[in-house]
This record gives structure tokens, sequence and C-alpha cells, in this order.
């Protein structure tokens, strides 16, 4: 064997390898044991034990201050591999370098794995699923003369409370028949007032208020909470945002807005009604109870449902 | 032994030899255990073309900039509370209480939401400088062709930082600029409308869109822009700092002669020893054209 090169950690005075600080941490195990059980006894033994290791140590760490000679046994390894084994490793099908990488990729890749996946999940999946319908109660019909229109705005999730108030256009269109059943059935027009561009609340354009209505605005105690009620006579709808306008029944005027208002499906429990989902629409032809609305599944803002730029957005993620 | 006559150190000079030691020691006991003394020599202490001028200042502008963002914005993170939720005392949403509490009750903190704020401008800003100088003086040429693009990352990333920050004041302003912004996303076609529902985090805007603005804003994207960051800077030591384009010194010129040999590894201010050849790569990087 070659003679040793001198590293830079030969100049170092390394400490000799020693067992008391292992009974030192005994020591202090004892003390936190019986500092639980029997802080009297057990932790008196603990220090005991641990004083007279750290004397130990103290002394054996400090062999050189103190003028002793230190003599440290180098390590030394055989590092010559037999030729039979050296054999034997070129005929292995797996060398240990090979199989211990592939271990270390497959169990990081696991263990990775199982945290990516649900974590990933959690970060994108609760925006998807379990999308509920919010059903929205709107007090008495009762309350909404025929043919005026209101102002209507009213929490949708009382979970969320006031950050889930949405505002809506209500019309009372008295009733219709039926075509299904021969019934007399009560029809409402109840547009959002998302404007269809970007999201934006579009405003009706009219005078608001008894003195130019003669309606009365009103408040109502819903099972939603606190719903208000305006009374307009509405030429129209316009946004704020970007100027697109809308005429009373939600059809696209001008402006960016690539379809017609939405609108709420609704219906009446107990003579009270009550706001389901809303549909997109491209255009409404006629009006109130005699309206032809061209309904599309609902759709978010500045989404076209017809025509060829629909194709643009073939799969929808999952609504109520 | 030299026969010179020495004379004996004063007090004060073994004084003064004692403290440098005693300053030194720790500084040499680090650097002998982690090499991180030599390593911040390395990124610090580079040589740079002579004629490098103060338009070369705005890459460490930014970075100064994105550094007070994100001290500003930790401390921000103290006061401010992400809740759509309603005050009942009050009425009024507890996250826009918040912020009119840090503006204006909280000792400070008017200045340094003001610092966070203001200084989002500064940062974007100080990047599209950065961008133009970079652009007007060829630096974005072999072999620096990534360090643009990680920097158009940032800069994309910063924007982000924008968005999801103006979301936080939970006014009229923040909410409809986001119900806007989020749904210009939802246009996109293919896969807007879900990242768009994503980003909401639901169907509709919520509490929800609020708190995952806010550790978007906070968490990810930082975290996004200091590993950027870090490999820009990286690259920038790797493959040193651009010669301007009216150098003298540039256009394929030999490398003056060092009167002493660096101190520094090869390859950062000395060319590195290459076989003959290869001597495209002879000169300075930022020398060539």
């Amino acid at each position: 064997m070659e003679p040793e090169q001198p590293s830079p950690d030969t100049e170092h005075d390394l400490p000799a390898p020693t067992l008391y600080p292992i009974g030192f941490a005994i020591g202090v195990v004892v003390i936190l044991v019986g500092l639980i059980i029997s802080p009297l006894l057990i932790s008196s033994i603990g220090a005991a034990i641990a004083i007279i290791f750290a004397i130990l140590w103290a002394r054996d760490a400090t062999r050189e201050l103190r003028g002793e000679q230190v003599v440290v046994e180098p390590e030394r390894r055989d590092t010559t591999t037999p030729a039979a084994d050296q054999q034997s490793l070129a005929d292995a099908p797996v060398t240990r370098s090979v199989f211990l990488e592939g271990a270390t990729l497959g169990l990081g890749a696991v263990i990775g794995g199982l945290i990516v996946v649900p974590v990933a999940g959690f970060a994108a999946l609760p925006s998807f699923l379990g999308q509920t319908e919010h059903k929205v109660d709107l007090g008495p019909i009762s309350n909404f003369s025929l043919n005026d229109w209101f102002i209507a705005t009213f929490i949708v999730d009382v979970e969320q409370g006031e950050v889930s108030r949405r505002t809506a256009f209500v019309r009372n269109n008295g009733t219709v028949t039926d075509p299904a059943t021969k019934q007399q059935v009560p029809s409402f027009t109840i547009i959002s007032n998302r404007c269809t561009h970007l999201g934006c609340p579009t405003q009706a354009n009219g005078p608001t208020g008894k003195k130019f209505t003669g309606v009365a605005p009103f408040k109502e105690h819903t099972l939603n909470g606190p719903a208000v009620f305006q009374s307009v006579i509405p030429a129209g709808y316009g946004c704020p945002c970007h100027g697109s306008q809308f005429d009373p029944e939600g059809n696209r005027i001008a402006g960016p807005a690539p379809r017609a208002l939405d609108r709420y499906g609704f219906e009446v429990v107990n003579g009270r009604l009550v706001l389901l989902s809303t549909y997109s629409v491209s255009t409404v032809v006629g009006t109130g109870a005699q309206a032809q609305i061209n309904k599309y599944k609902e759709a978010g803002p500045g989404e076209h449902i017809d025509g060829p730029e629909q194709w643009l957005y073939p799969l929808q993620p999952p609504h109520n | 032994m030299a026969t010179t006559h020495r004379r004996k150190p004063t007090k004060a000079e073994i004084r003064r030899q004692k403290m440098e030691a005693a300053v030194l020691y720790p500084i040499d006991w680090l650097e002998e255990r982690s090499g991180l003394i030599g390593g911040l020599r390395y990124f610090l202490f580079r040589n740079v073309p002579s004629d490098v001028n103060w338009m070369q200042t705005l890459g460490s502008a930014a970075l100064t900039a994105f550094l007070v963002q994100a001290i500003t914005g930790v401390i921000l993170a103290m006061y401010y509370v992400p809740s759509a939720t309603t005050d009942p005392h009050t009425g009024q949403p507890v996250a826009w209480e918040s912020i009119v509490n840090i503006s204006d009750h909280l000792t400070l903190g008017w200045l340094v939401r003001g610092m966070h704020r203001w200084g989002a401008s500064v940062f974007i800003i100080l990047m599209f400088l950065h961008m133009g100088r970079v652009f007007l003086f060829g630096a974005y040429k072999y072999p620096r062709e990534l360090n643009w693009v990680i920097g158009v990352l940032i800069l994309v990333m910063g924007m982000m930082e924008g968005f999801t920050g103006y979301l936080l004041p939970w006014d009229q302003t923040a909410y409809w600029a986001t119900v806007v912004g989020i749904n210009l996303n939802g246009t996109a076609p293919f896969l807007g409308p879900w990242l768009a529902q994503f980003l909401r985090g639901g169907q509709e805007i919520s509490g929800y869109t609020l708190t995952r603005f806010y550790s978007l804003h906070m968490l990810v994207i930082p975290g996004a822009i200091i590993a950027l960051i870090t490999l820009h800077l990286y690259l920038v030591i790797r493959l040193g700092v651009t010669s301007p384009p009216w150098s003298k010194d540039a256009a394929g010129g030999e490398p003056e002669e060092e009167e002493e040999p660096s101190q520094l590894r090869p390859g950062l201010t000395r060319p590195v020893p290459r076989p003959s050849g290869a001597s495209a790569m002879q000169t300075e990087p930022g020398g060539r054209e």
C-alpha cells in the first residue's frame, strides 16, 4: 500500500473515538423519563449518570490540553477485491449500483406520487366537483304586481353570505297555458344582470322609484336572507364596463356581448317564487308570457353558444 | 535566521493582530467546512467589462424592487385577513376592513402598504426597462438566449402577481376587475372555461376566489419567481456581463493580459483553456458580435 498523502484533515487534532457522550445522553434520557415517573428518585439517578459521564467526557476531550500524549489509531480498510468477486460482479444480471439507482428512483416516484396526486387533486377538483344548485326563495308571488319590472337583489348561497348576492330583473307576466297539461301556470321573466361579455353588472336603463314607476319598492326576508326589490321601467339594460346594450327582453342590441342576457329558471312552491339555475339564451322573440326563448345550457360570459364560434368551447366544466 | 534586525511589534500591533485573528477565525472555520465564503467571492467579485454603464444596473434595480415586494408582503400578511365574510358589527367584508385597518389605524401601516402597492408598479416598470436595455444592447444574443426566455417568464409571473394581488383589497374595483379578468381567461378557446372555473374556485366568484388568489399571490407565484431569479442570476454569472454595443473591446478582441493570475475559478472571468480550433469561444462571450 502506498504511503498516505497528508490531507488537510490530518492537520486537525481529531478527538479519539469515545463512548462517554452516549453515557451522558443516556443520563439525560433517564432524567427526562424520571420527570414523568418519579422526579425525586429516577431523575436523581439520571442526573448522577449524566454528571459522571460529563466529567469523564470532559477529561477525555481535554487530554491533549492537559499535556497527555494522544494516540489515535488510523482506520484502515483493505480495498482490493478478489478476482473471483470481480468475475461474479460482471456476471450478475443487475449490479448493485443499477439496482440501487432503480430502487431510489422508483421509490422516489411512488412517494412523490402519493403526495402530489392528492394535493394537486385538492387544489383543482373542489372547483369542479360537487357544484350544487342553489334554490333562491324570493318571497310570495303576490308581491310582484302584474307586468311591473323589479330589480331584485338576493343571496344565492346562504353559506357564502353577502359575497353571493346577485341581481336579476324580474317581471310577473301573469299566467300562461301550459301546453302539456293545459293548465294555467304562472309566468315570470327573470333576467340575470350579468353581462354576457365579461360578467360585469348590467344596469336597467330607466327610472326607478315610486315617483316614476308608481310601484313601491319593498324588502322581503326570504329563506335566503334579506332580498331587496326596486321597481323600474327599463328601456333596456346597459353594461358600464364595455358598453354592451340589451333590450328589455335581454336581446343584445349593441356592444361586444356575444349573446342575449342569461335567464333564471324558476318554480312556484306554495305561492312563493323560487329561482333555479341560470340558462343561456341566444335570442328572444316576442315578449312577456308569449316570448319564444332560444335556450341553451349555461355558458360562461364571452362564450358564443350558437354559430361557428360555439365550437371553440366544446367541453364545458361541470355546472350545477 | 535572517540577520536583518526585527523591530519588536508594539502592543498596538499585537492587539491588532489578535483582533484580525479573532475576526478571521470564524470566517475560516465556515469556509473550510462549507466553501461558502469562496462561493460568495465567486458570486460577488467578478470582473466585468470596463465600459459597463448605469443602464446595466436596471437588472439589480428590478431585483431590489422584488425584494422590497417580498419583505413588505411578508409584513402585510401579518395584518391582512383574506376573508370574504361580513363583519356582523359593521356589515363590511372582513378582508376590506383589515386593509382599512392597515392603512388607517396601524402604526406605519400606510407606509408599508404604500410601498407594496406602488412598489408593484415599480417592479413591473423596472423589468420592462431592463428588458429594453437587454434588447438594445443585443444582450439577448448567443449564448444568452435562455436568459431572455427566463426573464420573460419572470415578467409573466410578475404580471400574475399584479392580477392576484389586485383582488386582495376586496373593494368594488378589485372585485369587478377580477370578475372581468377571470372571464377574459374564460373566453380562451377549449380550456378557457375550465381555467376560469379553477381560478374562481367554483362556478361563481366567492370567498374561495379570495383565499385562492391570496395563496397564489403570496406563496405559489413568489416561489416560482424566486426560483426563476436564481436561474437568471446563475446564467448571468456563468455567462458574464455584456459589453455595450459601442464598446472598443468588443468584436472579438483578445482579452488583455492579466497582470496577476485571477484568484477566481476559470470559466468566469478568465477563458476556459480549450483545445485549438475552438477559438470562437476564446474571448469573453460578451465581447463577441
